[in-house]
């Protein structure tokens, strides 16, 4: 039974609107359980004092994880009893977030039984994210998730739960199976998943072609961006028939292209392929006239973070193409020299990235075996981090010869 | 070639620097695997650390916190929780 409705002026405003509102969701879960209706209170306590009245982190976790359960407690246990505990359930999603109706419903009467009911789908790590539970709850909330099939998902500096598009299963831009190598590295990396053993956390995010629908680029100390190396392919016909329904191909599609790489006489498009940077605009504006090469593959970016400690990063190319199949033995030795590397050297709370930057790129390639290669510059004459020893030893005997 | 520590003395290891200094320091993972590696030499390797850290865990001698980072620790009552 749920205690007595709350006053809640300032959350009102967020229900305004067209759009979806939490507010109106939590309001809706505080009719019948008692944490919700606290949590209503404690909100609208926070935006009166513009504070927040969370305490993060901690100690909770359920036995042999140091992943996946994340501590809150409210700074106002005696205000609001039923939030004094708060705790956060990360629950490793599906590769591309794919559930049957049955399990959904099987996951919220878990979470109806054991905690808030309240849910995010998903939270920006990709994880399914329960909102709110106490720490008496956490052993058989993950008991029933077990039995059900999922897992606990990553948190603190551990490998953080591998996320993807939803690739080939619904996009035929996929240049590799986002998947399937996803379900693999969640399997293969899971002792990096559950047993916190970084300096700080470590993200793969996949994404099947360079439209980056995970934003792997951005979030993820590792992004695998599906790419090809052959020419886009070209329908003839398509192109004509987008033409005659009236898509202005100069306007928008070549004169739009960053490379400059496409040329359209009024009839047909041709495209220097070498110099293209597969930024997909072409492909995007005539999805039925062009599509991705058939030599298809993944590129392996590093180093993209938020700001957190340090300002934000974008990844930058450490393998140009690779082509992605089981056993993903490539892959994974890759991985490992890097995790070796930053975990011996790495400082606290320091991502691979900025690792990276404070020790240089050459170092850092030098150190994980991988040969500099131009696309790992990423502008003009900028860079200059990669010293090719022969071509000094070059120049110095020229010197002496001079 | 020297003879290889057992699990069972590395984690007991690892314990002893947890306890000895509790309150003064937090030790993440990769600062146990260090220390131990330091102590023992080349009679104890990653494996073997990593098996020293699950058995601290999986035995309920430590648990991993999170302040900021992950940490592993012995436990106690926390302040956040009063």
């Amino acid at each position: 039974m749920a205690e007595k409705k709350r006053s809640t002026p300032q959350l009102d405003e967020l229900e305004k609107g067209s759009w979806p509102s939490f507010v109106k969701e939590i309001k809706t879960a505080a009719e019948k359980n008692p944490m919700a209706n606290d949590l209503l209170g404690q909100l609208e306590r926070s935006y009166e004092d513009k504070i927040s009245h969370w305490k993060h982190g901690g100690i909770v976790g359920v036995l042999g994880y140091g992943g996946g359960i994340i501590g809150r407690y409210s700074d106002l246990p005696e205000e609001f009893p039923n939030v004094s505990h708060f705790h956060t359930i990360r629950i490793n999603q599906p590769a591309g977030w794919f559930y049957t109706s049955d399990v959904l419903r099987k996951l919220c009467d878990i979470w109806e039984k054991h905690g808030s009911g309240l849910t995010n789908m998903h939270g920006s790590t990709g994880d399914l994210v329960f909102l709110g539970t106490k720490t008496d709850e956490l052993e058989p909330t993950f008991n029933e998730l077990t039995d059900l099939g999922f897992d606990l998902g990553g948190s603190g500096s551990d490998v953080r739960t591998p996320s993807c598009c939803c690739g080939m299963a619904r996009c035929e831009w996929a240049c590799y199976d986002t998947m399937a190598l996803t379900y693999f590295l969640t399997m293969h990396y899971q002792d990096e998943l559950h047993r916190p053993a970084f300096p700080y956390k470590w993200k793969f995010k996949m994404s099947g072609c360079p439209n980056d629908c995970v934003a792997a680029i951005a979030r993820s100390d590792m992004s695998i961006i599906g790419t090809w190396r052959d020419d886009i392919q070209v329908d003839e016909a398509a192109v004509t028939e987008y033409a005659k329904s009236g898509v202005d191909i100069q306007k928008d599609v070549v004169g739009n292209c960053p490379a400059k790489c496409m040329e359209w006489d009024g009839k047909k498009i041709k495209i220097d392929n070498k110099a293209c940077v597969k930024c997909m605009h072409c492909i995007n504006a005539m999805p039925k006239a062009l599509a991705p090469g058939k030599d298809r593959g993944a590129c392996i970016l590093i180093g993209a973070k938020a700001p957190i400690v340090e300002g934000a990063l974008l990844s930058s190319v450490l393998i140009p193409f690779i082509k992605l199949v089981p056993p993903y033995k490539e892959l994974t030795d890759l991985v490992e020299k890097i995790h070796e590397l930053w975990a011996e050297n790495g400082k606290n709370r320091e991502r691979v990235g900025e690792f990276i930057q404070r020790i240089g790129m050459g170092n850092f390639l030098e150190a994980i075996g991988v040969e500099p290669t131009p696309e790992m510059v990423a502008h003009p004459r900028e860079n200059p981090y990669v010293f090719y020893e022969e071509y000094f030893e070059e120049d110095s005997e020229d010197n002496k010869n001079a | 070639m020297a003879e290889q520590v057992t699990v069972q003395e590395v984690s007991d290891a690892m314990y002893k620097m947890i306890k000895d200094s509790m309150g003064q320091k937090k030790w993440k993972a990769t600062d146990l695997t260090k220390a131990v590696t330091e102590l023992f030499g080349d009679r104890c390797n990653k494996d073997l650390t990593k098996a020293a850290i699950r058995d601290l865990i999986e035995n309920g001698k430590c648990v991993y916190t999170y302040f900021g980072g992950s940490f592993i620790e012995i436990p106690h009552r926390e302040g956040a929780e009063n």
